[in-house]
Protein backbone atom coordinates (compact mmCIF):
# COMPACT_ATOMS: atom_id res chain seq x y z
CA UNK A 1 0.00 0.00 0.00
CA UNK A 2 1.28 3.48 -0.90
CA UNK A 3 1.69 5.85 1.65
CA UNK A 4 -0.78 8.14 2.71
CA UNK A 5 -0.90 11.50 4.61
CA UNK A 6 -2.93 10.96 7.75
CA UNK A 7 -3.49 12.61 10.82
CA UNK A 8 -2.29 10.68 13.90
CA UNK A 9 -5.75 9.98 15.13
CA UNK A 10 -7.48 8.64 11.83
CA UNK A 11 -3.94 6.61 11.48
CA UNK A 12 -4.56 5.45 15.26
CA UNK A 13 -8.38 4.12 14.02
CA UNK A 14 -7.06 2.74 10.62
CA UNK A 15 -4.53 0.72 12.29
CA UNK A 16 -7.26 -0.75 14.83
CA UNK A 17 -8.83 -1.73 12.00
CA UNK A 18 -5.86 -3.91 10.71
CA UNK A 19 -5.62 -5.69 13.29
CA UNK A 20 -8.72 -6.77 13.06
CA UNK A 21 -10.33 -4.74 15.52
CA UNK A 22 -14.30 -4.42 15.14
CA UNK A 23 -15.54 -2.84 17.87
CA UNK A 24 -15.54 0.86 19.20
CA UNK A 25 -16.85 2.29 22.37
CA UNK A 26 -16.03 5.49 23.12
CA UNK A 27 -17.24 9.27 24.74
CA UNK A 28 -16.06 12.46 22.28
CA UNK A 29 -13.23 14.56 23.66
CA UNK A 30 -11.06 17.02 22.31
CA UNK A 31 -8.07 16.67 21.06
CA UNK A 32 -8.87 13.12 20.06
CA UNK A 33 -11.96 13.48 18.25
CA UNK A 34 -10.59 12.38 15.05
CA UNK A 35 -10.54 8.44 16.03
CA UNK A 36 -14.38 8.23 17.15
CA UNK A 37 -14.76 10.10 14.03
CA UNK A 38 -13.17 8.00 11.91
CA UNK A 39 -14.51 5.07 13.68
CA UNK A 40 -17.87 5.70 13.36
CA UNK A 41 -17.62 6.24 9.48
CA UNK A 42 -15.16 3.15 8.95
CA UNK A 43 -16.26 0.17 11.29
CA UNK A 44 -19.56 -0.10 9.22
CA UNK A 45 -18.18 -0.54 6.29
CA UNK A 46 -16.18 -2.94 7.67
CA UNK A 47 -18.96 -5.37 9.65
CA UNK A 48 -17.70 -3.60 12.71
CA UNK A 49 -19.99 -1.13 15.64
CA UNK A 50 -19.40 1.60 16.95
CA UNK A 51 -21.12 3.17 20.13
CA UNK A 52 -20.86 6.36 20.98
CA UNK A 53 -21.56 5.49 24.95
CA UNK A 54 -23.46 8.01 27.34
CA UNK A 55 -20.10 8.50 29.03
CA UNK A 56 -16.57 7.56 29.53
CA UNK A 57 -17.45 5.16 32.47
CA UNK A 58 -19.85 3.50 30.35
CA UNK A 59 -17.81 3.04 27.49
CA UNK A 60 -15.11 1.32 30.03
CA UNK A 61 -17.08 -1.00 31.30
CA UNK A 62 -18.49 -1.94 27.17
CA UNK A 63 -15.00 -2.58 26.54
CA UNK A 64 -14.83 -4.71 29.85
CA UNK A 65 -17.79 -7.00 28.60
CA UNK A 66 -16.86 -7.29 24.75
CA UNK A 67 -13.05 -8.37 25.88
CA UNK A 68 -15.02 -11.00 27.75
CA UNK A 69 -16.55 -12.19 25.35
CA UNK A 70 -13.28 -12.48 23.40
CA UNK A 71 -13.29 -9.87 20.38
CA UNK A 72 -10.93 -7.07 20.00
CA UNK A 73 -11.72 -4.22 21.62
CA UNK A 74 -10.78 -0.52 21.75
CA UNK A 75 -11.52 2.80 22.84
CA UNK A 76 -9.97 6.47 22.70
CA UNK A 77 -10.38 9.43 24.46
CA UNK A 78 -8.41 12.23 26.11
CA UNK A 79 -7.00 13.07 29.50
CA UNK A 80 -10.12 14.40 31.62
CA UNK A 81 -12.01 10.96 29.70
CA UNK A 82 -9.52 8.22 30.89
CA UNK A 83 -9.61 9.24 34.39
CA UNK A 84 -13.30 8.78 33.99
CA UNK A 85 -12.43 5.21 32.12
CA UNK A 86 -10.70 4.32 35.50
CA UNK A 87 -13.53 2.07 37.28
CA UNK A 88 -13.40 0.32 34.30
CA UNK A 89 -9.57 -0.43 33.41
CA UNK A 90 -9.39 -1.26 36.91
CA UNK A 91 -12.08 -4.26 36.97
CA UNK A 92 -10.48 -5.01 33.07
CA UNK A 93 -6.57 -5.71 34.50
CA UNK A 94 -8.12 -7.66 37.66
CA UNK A 95 -10.22 -9.71 35.61
CA UNK A 96 -7.24 -10.30 32.98
CA UNK A 97 -8.73 -9.13 29.92
CA UNK A 98 -7.18 -7.63 26.83
CA UNK A 99 -8.63 -4.35 25.50
CA UNK A 100 -6.51 -1.10 23.58
CA UNK A 101 -6.80 2.14 24.94
CA UNK A 102 -5.74 5.48 23.41
CA UNK A 103 -5.08 8.65 25.44
CA UNK A 104 -4.00 11.54 23.74
CA UNK A 105 -3.06 13.68 26.46
CA UNK A 106 -4.11 16.95 27.13
CA UNK A 107 -3.11 19.65 30.09
CA UNK A 108 -4.88 19.13 33.18
CA UNK A 109 -5.50 18.69 35.97
CA UNK A 110 -9.06 19.03 36.04
CA UNK A 111 -10.86 20.07 32.85
CA UNK A 112 -7.67 21.71 31.99
CA UNK A 113 -7.05 22.83 28.54
CA UNK A 114 -6.72 21.04 24.98
CA UNK A 115 -3.25 21.55 24.24
CA UNK A 116 -0.66 18.55 24.13
CA UNK A 117 1.17 17.55 26.94
CA UNK A 118 2.30 14.36 28.97
CA UNK A 119 0.80 14.84 32.46
CA UNK A 120 -1.03 11.57 32.37
CA UNK A 121 2.78 9.80 33.16
CA UNK A 122 1.77 8.76 36.71
CA UNK A 123 -1.55 7.40 35.67
CA UNK A 124 -0.38 5.71 32.88
CA UNK A 125 2.35 3.75 33.75
CA UNK A 126 1.66 2.89 37.68
CA UNK A 127 -1.83 1.98 37.74
CA UNK A 128 -4.02 4.91 36.86
CA UNK A 129 -7.15 2.84 39.07
CA UNK A 130 -7.45 1.61 42.15
CA UNK A 131 -5.39 -1.21 43.00
CA UNK A 132 -1.87 -3.33 42.29
CA UNK A 133 -2.13 -3.60 39.07
CA UNK A 134 -0.10 -1.93 35.74
CA UNK A 135 -1.39 -1.53 31.89
CA UNK A 136 1.58 -2.01 29.35
CA UNK A 137 2.03 1.46 27.39
CA UNK A 138 3.67 2.21 24.58
CA UNK A 139 4.45 5.90 23.64
CA UNK A 140 4.59 6.82 19.64
CA UNK A 141 6.13 9.77 18.15
CA UNK A 142 5.31 9.93 14.81
CA UNK A 143 2.08 8.83 13.32
CA UNK A 144 3.52 6.06 11.37
CA UNK A 145 5.03 4.67 14.95
CA UNK A 146 1.66 5.39 16.61
CA UNK A 147 0.21 3.43 13.44
CA UNK A 148 2.27 0.58 14.38
CA UNK A 149 2.10 0.50 17.78
CA UNK A 150 -1.70 0.21 17.62
CA UNK A 151 -1.52 -2.98 15.70
CA UNK A 152 1.11 -4.44 18.56
CA UNK A 153 -0.95 -3.37 21.32
CA UNK A 154 -3.83 -5.08 20.00
CA UNK A 155 -0.94 -8.45 20.24
CA UNK A 156 0.38 -7.30 23.55
CA UNK A 157 -3.12 -7.33 25.03
CA UNK A 158 -3.95 -10.63 23.79
CA UNK A 159 -0.63 -11.83 25.01
CA UNK A 160 -0.59 -11.11 28.06
CA UNK A 161 -4.58 -10.31 28.63
CA UNK A 162 -4.11 -7.33 29.94
CA UNK A 163 -4.82 -3.53 28.84
CA UNK A 164 -2.72 -1.67 26.82
CA UNK A 165 -1.96 2.08 26.77
CA UNK A 166 -0.99 4.29 23.13
CA UNK A 167 0.10 7.47 25.53
CA UNK A 168 -0.03 10.30 22.70
CA UNK A 169 -0.51 14.19 22.90
CA UNK A 170 -2.47 16.37 21.14
CA UNK A 171 0.31 16.95 18.82
CA UNK A 172 0.50 13.60 17.89
CA UNK A 173 -3.11 12.97 17.48
CA UNK A 174 -4.05 15.75 15.35
CA UNK A 175 -0.23 16.46 13.28
CA UNK A 176 -0.45 14.27 9.72
CA UNK A 177 2.68 12.65 8.39
CA UNK A 178 3.05 10.09 5.99
CA UNK A 179 1.34 6.35 6.98
CA UNK A 180 1.65 3.16 5.49
CA UNK A 181 -0.03 0.18 7.03
CA UNK A 182 2.38 -2.87 6.47
CA UNK A 183 0.13 -5.99 7.48
CA UNK A 184 -3.69 -6.63 7.87
CA UNK A 185 -5.61 -9.19 10.40
CA UNK A 186 -8.63 -10.57 9.43
CA UNK A 187 -10.75 -10.63 12.51
CA UNK A 188 -11.45 -14.32 11.70
CA UNK A 189 -7.40 -15.15 11.53
CA UNK A 190 -7.06 -13.85 15.23
CA UNK A 191 -6.65 -16.63 17.21
CA UNK A 192 -8.84 -18.30 19.60
CA UNK A 193 -9.38 -17.36 23.23
CA UNK A 194 -10.82 -20.50 24.99
CA UNK A 195 -11.17 -18.46 28.47
CA UNK A 196 -13.96 -16.22 26.69
CA UNK A 197 -17.35 -15.93 27.47
CA UNK A 198 -18.76 -17.17 24.56
CA UNK A 199 -21.65 -19.19 25.38
CA UNK A 200 -21.07 -22.73 27.23
CA UNK A 201 -22.23 -25.52 24.82
CA UNK A 202 -20.04 -28.54 25.16
CA UNK A 203 -17.61 -26.88 27.26
CA UNK A 204 -16.72 -26.20 31.14
CA UNK A 205 -18.00 -22.82 32.72
CA UNK A 206 -15.80 -19.68 31.86
CA UNK A 207 -16.10 -16.99 35.05
CA UNK A 208 -14.59 -13.44 34.30
CA UNK A 209 -14.69 -11.86 37.44
CA UNK A 210 -12.67 -9.47 39.31
CA UNK A 211 -14.39 -10.28 43.03
CA UNK A 212 -12.10 -12.67 45.83
CA UNK A 213 -13.62 -11.83 49.22
CA UNK A 214 -11.49 -14.63 50.40
CA UNK A 215 -8.15 -13.00 51.50
CA UNK A 216 -6.06 -16.18 50.71
CA UNK A 217 -7.22 -16.01 47.26
CA UNK A 218 -7.08 -12.61 46.42
CA UNK A 219 -3.19 -12.49 47.29
CA UNK A 220 -2.73 -15.62 44.97
CA UNK A 221 -4.61 -13.57 42.49
CA UNK A 222 -2.31 -10.22 43.12
CA UNK A 223 1.36 -11.90 42.75
CA UNK A 224 0.01 -14.06 39.97
CA UNK A 225 -0.79 -10.42 38.21
CA UNK A 226 2.64 -9.31 39.88
CA UNK A 227 4.58 -12.11 38.07
CA UNK A 228 2.35 -11.38 34.53
CA UNK A 229 3.58 -7.66 34.54
CA UNK A 230 7.30 -8.98 35.57
CA UNK A 231 6.76 -11.14 32.60
CA UNK A 232 5.88 -7.84 30.33
CA UNK A 233 9.43 -6.48 31.03
CA UNK A 234 10.98 -8.46 28.00
CA UNK A 235 8.80 -6.46 25.79
CA UNK A 236 10.71 -3.05 26.55
CA UNK A 237 11.62 -0.66 23.55
CA UNK A 238 13.41 2.15 23.22
CA UNK A 239 15.73 4.43 20.74
CA UNK A 240 19.24 5.46 21.72
CA UNK A 241 19.95 8.50 19.13
CA UNK A 242 23.36 9.99 18.33
CA UNK A 243 24.77 8.01 21.82
CA UNK A 244 27.73 6.58 19.81
CA UNK A 245 31.02 7.53 21.55
CA UNK A 246 29.27 9.58 24.62
CA UNK A 247 27.78 12.87 24.57
CA UNK A 248 27.87 15.64 26.54
CA UNK A 249 24.65 15.55 27.32
CA UNK A 250 21.98 12.93 27.25
CA UNK A 251 18.48 14.36 26.78
CA UNK A 252 15.65 11.48 27.77
CA UNK A 253 12.35 12.17 26.40
CA UNK A 254 9.41 10.27 24.88
CA UNK A 255 6.51 11.04 22.64
CA UNK A 256 6.51 14.93 21.14
CA UNK A 257 9.45 15.98 22.80
CA UNK A 258 11.76 13.43 22.11
CA UNK A 259 10.98 14.43 18.08
CA UNK A 260 11.90 17.92 19.13
CA UNK A 261 14.93 16.85 20.90
CA UNK A 262 16.09 15.16 17.53
CA UNK A 263 15.88 18.81 15.89
CA UNK A 264 17.40 20.12 19.02
CA UNK A 265 20.49 17.84 18.06
CA UNK A 266 20.95 18.85 14.52
CA UNK A 267 20.90 22.56 16.04
CA UNK A 268 23.45 21.88 19.31
CA UNK A 269 26.03 20.11 16.68
CA UNK A 270 26.14 23.05 14.79
CA UNK A 271 27.49 24.46 17.84
CA UNK A 272 30.10 21.73 18.25
CA UNK A 273 27.61 20.36 21.68
CA UNK A 274 27.03 16.63 21.48
CA UNK A 275 23.43 16.10 22.56
CA UNK A 276 22.49 12.62 22.69
CA UNK A 277 18.50 11.12 22.60
CA UNK A 278 17.54 8.27 24.72
CA UNK A 279 14.05 7.70 23.73
CA UNK A 280 12.06 5.47 25.79
CA UNK A 281 9.00 3.94 23.46
CA UNK A 282 7.74 1.45 26.48
CA UNK A 283 7.02 3.47 29.24
CA UNK A 284 5.72 0.71 31.31
CA UNK A 285 8.16 -2.25 31.32
CA UNK A 286 10.48 1.02 31.65
CA UNK A 287 13.72 0.38 29.61
CA UNK A 288 15.93 1.34 32.54
CA UNK A 289 18.87 -1.17 32.18
CA UNK A 290 19.18 0.61 28.82
CA UNK A 291 19.39 3.87 29.83
CA UNK A 292 21.94 3.25 32.69
CA UNK A 293 23.68 1.61 29.87
CA UNK A 294 23.53 4.62 27.57
CA UNK A 295 23.80 7.63 30.45
CA UNK A 296 27.46 6.04 31.20
CA UNK A 297 28.34 7.49 28.18
CA UNK A 298 27.12 11.06 28.79
CA UNK A 299 28.45 13.84 30.91
CA UNK A 300 25.44 14.77 32.05
CA UNK A 301 21.26 13.54 31.43
CA UNK A 302 18.44 16.19 30.98
CA UNK A 303 14.93 15.01 30.83
CA UNK A 304 12.72 16.80 29.51
CA UNK A 305 8.92 16.52 29.44
CA UNK A 306 5.85 18.03 28.81
CA UNK A 307 4.82 18.13 32.81
CA UNK A 308 6.31 18.89 35.89
CA UNK A 309 8.20 15.65 35.83
CA UNK A 310 7.05 12.76 35.99
CA UNK A 311 8.95 10.13 33.99
CA UNK A 312 12.23 11.79 35.52
CA UNK A 313 11.44 9.74 38.68
CA UNK A 314 11.81 6.75 36.62
CA UNK A 315 15.44 8.06 34.92
CA UNK A 316 16.74 9.21 38.74
CA UNK A 317 15.32 5.10 39.30
CA UNK A 318 17.10 3.86 36.62
CA UNK A 319 20.25 5.69 37.02
CA UNK A 320 20.46 5.59 40.75
CA UNK A 321 22.51 8.68 41.66
CA UNK A 322 25.49 7.82 39.35
CA UNK A 323 25.32 10.52 36.50
CA UNK A 324 23.53 13.84 37.76
CA UNK A 325 19.88 14.18 36.21
CA UNK A 326 18.18 17.33 35.58
CA UNK A 327 14.68 18.29 34.26
CA UNK A 328 13.00 20.59 32.07
CA UNK A 329 9.71 21.16 31.61
CA UNK A 330 7.31 22.92 29.57
CA UNK A 331 2.79 22.77 30.95
CA UNK A 332 -0.49 23.75 30.52
CA UNK A 333 -0.05 22.89 26.16
CA UNK A 334 2.99 24.70 25.95
CA UNK A 335 5.54 23.05 24.03
CA UNK A 336 9.43 23.47 23.72
CA UNK A 337 11.15 24.89 20.64
CA UNK A 338 14.32 22.82 19.64
CA UNK A 339 16.13 26.23 20.76
CA UNK A 340 15.40 26.18 24.50
CA UNK A 341 16.34 22.02 24.68
CA UNK A 342 20.10 23.70 23.14
CA UNK A 343 19.58 26.14 25.94
CA UNK A 344 19.17 23.83 28.65
CA UNK A 345 21.58 21.56 27.17
CA UNK A 346 24.44 24.39 26.83
CA UNK A 347 23.26 25.46 30.78
CA UNK A 348 24.73 21.98 32.00
CA UNK A 349 28.22 21.65 30.00
CA UNK A 350 29.18 25.50 30.85
CA UNK A 351 32.12 25.38 32.94
CA UNK A 352 31.64 27.46 36.04
CA UNK A 353 34.32 30.46 35.91
CA UNK B 1 16.71 21.29 2.06
CA UNK B 2 14.42 21.46 4.88
CA UNK B 3 11.45 24.63 4.88
CA UNK B 4 8.82 25.29 7.51
CA UNK B 5 5.94 27.29 5.93
CA UNK B 6 2.97 29.09 7.86
CA UNK B 7 -0.16 29.64 6.44
CA UNK B 8 -2.67 31.38 8.39
CA UNK B 9 -6.22 33.24 7.27
CA UNK B 10 -9.75 33.22 9.00
CA UNK B 11 -11.19 29.98 9.13
CA UNK B 12 -13.06 29.33 6.37
CA UNK B 13 -10.46 30.73 4.23
CA UNK B 14 -9.13 27.30 3.07
CA UNK B 15 -5.74 27.54 4.57
CA UNK B 16 -5.49 23.37 6.38
CA UNK B 17 -6.49 23.13 2.73
CA UNK B 18 -3.71 24.69 0.77
CA UNK B 19 -1.82 23.07 3.86
CA UNK B 20 -2.33 19.94 2.88
CA UNK B 21 -2.01 20.29 -0.67
CA UNK B 22 1.54 21.39 -0.48
CA UNK B 23 1.93 18.86 2.21
CA UNK B 24 0.86 15.80 -0.44
CA UNK B 25 2.72 17.37 -3.31
CA UNK B 26 5.90 17.34 -1.24
CA UNK B 27 5.45 13.87 0.36
CA UNK B 28 4.80 12.59 -3.33
CA UNK B 29 7.70 14.16 -4.66
CA UNK B 30 9.91 12.14 -2.52
CA UNK B 31 10.21 14.71 0.88
CA UNK B 32 9.63 14.18 4.81
CA UNK B 33 6.40 15.78 5.35
CA UNK B 34 4.50 16.91 8.58
CA UNK B 35 1.08 19.20 8.82
CA UNK B 36 -0.15 20.75 12.13
CA UNK B 37 -2.93 22.37 12.26
CA UNK B 38 -3.82 24.94 14.87
CA UNK B 39 -6.37 23.40 16.86
CA UNK B 40 -6.87 25.91 20.02
CA UNK B 41 -10.49 27.08 21.00
CA UNK B 42 -11.69 29.27 18.54
CA UNK B 43 -14.95 31.25 17.05
CA UNK B 44 -16.19 30.66 13.78
CA UNK B 45 -14.87 33.55 11.37
CA UNK B 46 -11.52 32.94 13.94
CA UNK B 47 -8.27 32.54 12.79
CA UNK B 48 -6.62 29.43 11.79
CA UNK B 49 -3.27 28.51 10.50
CA UNK B 50 -1.32 25.11 10.27
CA UNK B 51 2.42 24.39 9.63
CA UNK B 52 4.02 22.43 6.87
CA UNK B 53 7.45 21.52 7.05
CA UNK B 54 9.08 19.52 4.41
CA UNK B 55 12.54 18.24 4.66
CA UNK B 56 15.24 15.53 3.50
CA UNK B 57 15.73 14.17 6.36
CA UNK B 58 13.52 12.66 9.08
CA UNK B 59 11.49 16.30 10.78
CA UNK B 60 11.83 16.54 14.33
CA UNK B 61 9.46 19.25 15.64
CA UNK B 62 6.62 19.76 13.61
CA UNK B 63 5.42 23.54 14.40
CA UNK B 64 7.74 26.09 14.26
CA UNK B 65 8.83 29.28 15.80
CA UNK B 66 11.22 30.20 13.21
CA UNK B 67 9.23 29.85 9.77
CA UNK B 68 10.92 30.26 6.28
CA UNK B 69 7.64 31.52 5.25
CA UNK B 70 4.46 32.88 5.79
CA UNK B 71 1.18 32.94 3.51
CA UNK B 72 -0.78 35.57 5.08
CA UNK B 73 -4.28 35.35 3.71
CA UNK B 74 -6.12 38.62 6.42
CA UNK B 75 -4.40 41.36 8.46
CA UNK B 76 -4.27 39.39 11.71
CA UNK B 77 -1.97 36.58 10.20
CA UNK B 78 0.31 38.77 9.02
CA UNK B 79 0.45 40.86 12.48
CA UNK B 80 0.63 38.04 14.41
CA UNK B 81 3.85 35.97 12.07
CA UNK B 82 5.60 38.51 10.35
CA UNK B 83 8.44 38.80 13.11
CA UNK B 84 8.61 35.52 13.50
CA UNK B 85 9.97 34.54 9.87
CA UNK B 86 13.38 33.66 9.41
CA UNK B 87 15.86 36.51 7.43
CA UNK B 88 15.94 35.90 3.97
CA UNK B 89 12.60 34.27 3.99
CA UNK B 90 9.05 34.60 2.16
CA UNK B 91 5.92 36.04 2.91
CA UNK B 92 3.49 36.18 0.47
CA UNK B 93 0.20 38.74 1.48
CA UNK B 94 -2.87 38.63 0.40
CA UNK B 95 -3.49 42.38 -0.47
CA UNK B 96 -7.36 42.19 -1.16
CA UNK B 97 -7.50 41.93 2.43
CA UNK B 98 -4.53 42.93 3.97
CA UNK B 99 -4.19 46.73 3.94
CA UNK B 100 -0.64 46.87 4.47
CA UNK B 101 2.96 45.85 3.67
CA UNK B 102 5.15 43.76 6.00
CA UNK B 103 8.00 46.53 7.49
CA UNK B 104 10.34 43.57 7.04
CA UNK B 105 13.26 44.58 4.50
CA UNK B 106 15.42 41.34 4.74
CA UNK B 107 12.38 38.76 3.50
CA UNK B 108 10.93 38.29 -0.05
CA UNK B 109 7.58 40.01 0.28
CA UNK B 110 4.84 38.66 -2.66
CA UNK B 111 2.26 40.79 -3.13
CA UNK B 112 -1.04 38.99 -4.51
CA UNK B 113 -4.68 40.22 -4.79
CA UNK B 114 -5.49 36.78 -4.26
CA UNK B 115 -9.58 37.50 -3.70
CA UNK B 116 -10.25 39.71 -6.42
CA UNK B 117 -8.36 37.46 -9.04
CA UNK B 118 -10.43 34.61 -7.67
CA UNK B 119 -13.53 36.44 -8.29
CA UNK B 120 -12.19 36.82 -12.04
CA UNK B 121 -11.71 33.71 -12.16
CA UNK B 122 -15.19 32.76 -11.06
CA UNK B 123 -15.16 32.10 -7.31
CA UNK B 124 -13.78 34.28 -3.76
CA UNK B 125 -13.00 30.80 -2.58
CA UNK B 126 -10.52 30.09 -4.40
CA UNK B 127 -8.15 32.84 -2.83
CA UNK B 128 -6.51 30.39 -1.02
CA UNK B 129 -5.41 28.50 -4.20
CA UNK B 130 -4.12 32.03 -5.77
CA UNK B 131 -1.81 32.72 -2.54
CA UNK B 132 -0.26 29.19 -2.56
CA UNK B 133 0.43 29.19 -6.48
CA UNK B 134 2.18 32.49 -5.85
CA UNK B 135 4.01 31.01 -2.98
CA UNK B 136 5.11 28.13 -5.42
CA UNK B 137 6.19 30.38 -8.10
CA UNK B 138 8.51 32.64 -5.95
CA UNK B 139 9.77 29.61 -3.96
CA UNK B 140 10.02 26.92 -6.62
CA UNK B 141 10.22 24.77 -3.41
CA UNK B 142 7.62 22.37 -5.24
CA UNK B 143 6.91 22.17 -8.88
CA UNK B 144 3.38 23.68 -9.81
CA UNK B 145 2.44 20.32 -11.47
CA UNK B 146 2.71 18.20 -8.55
CA UNK B 147 0.16 20.49 -6.65
CA UNK B 148 -2.17 20.03 -9.85
CA UNK B 149 -1.93 16.61 -9.46
CA UNK B 150 -2.90 16.70 -5.54
CA UNK B 151 -5.68 18.53 -6.98
CA UNK B 152 -7.41 15.69 -8.33
CA UNK B 153 -6.94 13.51 -5.47
CA UNK B 154 -8.02 16.62 -3.13
CA UNK B 155 -11.63 16.83 -5.28
CA UNK B 156 -12.13 13.46 -7.28
CA UNK B 157 -14.97 13.73 -10.12
CA UNK B 158 -15.23 17.31 -9.27
CA UNK B 159 -14.17 18.47 -13.05
CA UNK B 160 -15.29 22.04 -12.32
CA UNK B 161 -13.82 22.65 -9.30
CA UNK B 162 -10.09 21.17 -10.14
CA UNK B 163 -10.45 23.56 -13.58
CA UNK B 164 -11.08 26.37 -11.10
CA UNK B 165 -8.31 26.01 -8.73
CA UNK B 166 -5.77 25.05 -11.48
CA UNK B 167 -6.54 28.20 -13.22
CA UNK B 168 -6.15 29.50 -9.57
CA UNK B 169 -2.86 28.29 -8.70
CA UNK B 170 -1.51 28.71 -12.08
CA UNK B 171 -2.35 32.36 -12.05
CA UNK B 172 -0.71 32.71 -8.66
CA UNK B 173 2.41 30.73 -9.67
CA UNK B 174 2.88 33.45 -12.82
CA UNK B 175 2.54 36.17 -10.32
CA UNK B 176 5.24 34.84 -7.83
CA UNK B 177 7.27 33.75 -10.62
CA UNK B 178 7.51 36.93 -11.78
CA UNK B 179 7.60 38.86 -8.34
CA UNK B 180 10.80 36.58 -7.53
CA UNK B 181 12.96 36.84 -10.65
CA UNK B 182 12.53 40.72 -10.23
CA UNK B 183 13.86 40.61 -6.85
CA UNK B 184 16.57 38.84 -8.35
CA UNK B 185 17.20 41.20 -11.09
CA UNK B 186 17.23 43.84 -8.45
Amino acid sequence: MAKKLMKGCEAIGEAAIHAGCRLFFGYPITPQNEIPEYMSARLPQVGGTFVQAESEVAASNMLYGAAGAGCRVFTSSSSPGISLMQEGLSYIAAAELPVVVVNIMRGGPGLGGILPSQSDYFQATKGGGHGDYRVLVLAPSTVQEAADLVIDAFDLADEYRNPVMILGDGLIGQMMEPVEFKKEIKPEDLPEKPWATTGRAGRQQNIINSLYLDPEQLEAHNWDLHRKYQRMAKEVGYEAFNTDGGCDVLIVAYGTVARIAKTAIDLAREKGLKIGLFRPITLYPYPSDALLKTAEGAKAVLVSELSTGQMVEDVRAAIAGRKPVHFYGRVGGMVMGPEDLVEQAEKLVAVPA
Amino acid sequence: MHNEIVMAGFGGQGVLLIGKMLAYAGMNAGNEVTWMPSYGPEMRGGTCNCTVVLSNHPIGSPISKRPHALIALNLPSLDKFEDAVRPGGIIVVNTSLINRLPKRTDVTVVPVPANEIAVELGSAKAANMVALGAFLGASGLVDEEGVEGVLVEAFPNRQKLIELNQKALRRGFEIGQAHAAAVAAG
